[in-house]
């Protein structure tokens, strides 16, 4: 497997550590059923609930679809890097629990997904949700992605390519201590509405 | 009734019709995404082509869908309004009309539960 080259790897984003998952895929839709699938394999082994799982799948999938037809103009063949770190609970400094150890000690706080390519580079600024007064096909994976994800935050790769950080706090981890209490806390731009909340 | 199985996608994505009168029910199953979606927009082309009075689309074999998906029914209802044919959506699960209400689009379609409702409504 290659590496995401010509750009600062993924594992710079953090300070400490490579991620505990990476996996490059080509641009290719009839991929994306199966990055779903892992993604939510692995947020129910790390204790996130279904929805969060489906939620988690639903914005690497935005995100993919994204880098696909607007990054890459549909070409199937170019290069994507998926990164996920477990943060938080026994993930910590790029460590991992190796045994079932104490209950929920397999649990992190929350999932960091990178998702890196090669296509041309915009200013992050310009990636933005629109409108959604406006009923017409198209432009709402952005708005999805902010939707279900508690960050979501997009850079230039170095000089070629572009950078999607994505973070999901797992229910009652440390830290989401508003939700825990039954407070959801969403709030910003990316905030769903009433009635859509992230759990 | 024809039926379209495994054109696109890893998962398999099928579309079958049924005519009732003057309605149409378009059916697809399998996941509506970005390999999926092409197939059942080019099927609710061809049956919107025939500008049917009553179109029913029945997500009930529909596991997933992504922004591809809701895109393609947005093309169908402004297809359907020029058309003057009522289009309805039926049987959506849970995770499908979740990504409606996140889109803010779950009280723009005409949404019911089944179609014996999609029909009657």
């Amino acid at each position: 497997m290659s590496t995401p080259t010509n750009a600062t790897p993924a594992h710079s984003t953090r300070a400490s550590s490579e991620p505990h998952l990476r996996i490059e895929l080509r641009s290719n839709p009839l991929l994306l059923s199966g990055v779903r699938e892992l993604i939510v394999a692995l947020s129910r082994r790390l204790g996130f609930s279904d929805e969060s799982g489906g939620q988690i799948a639903l914005a690497v999938d935005e995100a993919l679809c994204n880098v696909i037809r607007h990054g890459y103009q549909r070409r199937p063949d170019r290069p994507i890097w998926l990164s996920i770190w477990a943060e938080g609970g026994a993930w910590v400094d790029g460590g991992a629990p190796t045994s079932t150890g104490s209950a929920g000690g397999e649990r992190p706080d929350a999932l960091r997904i990178v998702i890196e390519d090669e296509a041309k580079q915009v200013s992050p600024e310009t990636i933005k949700s629109r409108s959604l007064e406006e009923i017409r096909p198209g432009g709402l994976g952005v708005h999805i992605i902010q939707t279900v994800m508690d960050e979501a935050r997009y850079e230039k790769r170095g000089t070629t390519g572009m950078r999607l950080t994505m973070v999901k706090k797992r229910v009652g981890s440390v830290g989401d201590g508003a939700r825990a209490a039954g407070n959801c806390g969403c709030s910003g731009a990316g905030a769903p509405r009433k009635g859509a909340c992230h759990e | 009734m024809s039926d379209l199985r495994g054109r696109h996608g890893g998962a398999a994505m099928a579309v079958t019709f049924e005519t009732r009168g003057a309605a149409v029910i378009v059916r697809p199953s399998g996941d509506v995404d970005l390999s999926g979606s092409p197939t059942l927009r080019q099927e609710l082309r061809r049956v919107q082509a025939g500008a049917p009075g009553r179109l029913v689309i029945d997500l009930a074999g529909v596991p997933y869908m992504d922004s591809s998906g809701v895109a393609t029914l947005v093309e169908a209802m402004q297809v359907a309004r020029r058309a003057d044919t009522k289009l309805v959506l039926c049987g959506l699960q849970d995770k499908v009309r979740s990504i409606f209400e996140i889109a803010r689009l779950d009280t723009v379609f005409a949404i019911v539960a089944d179609v014996d409702a999609a029909i009657a409504g």
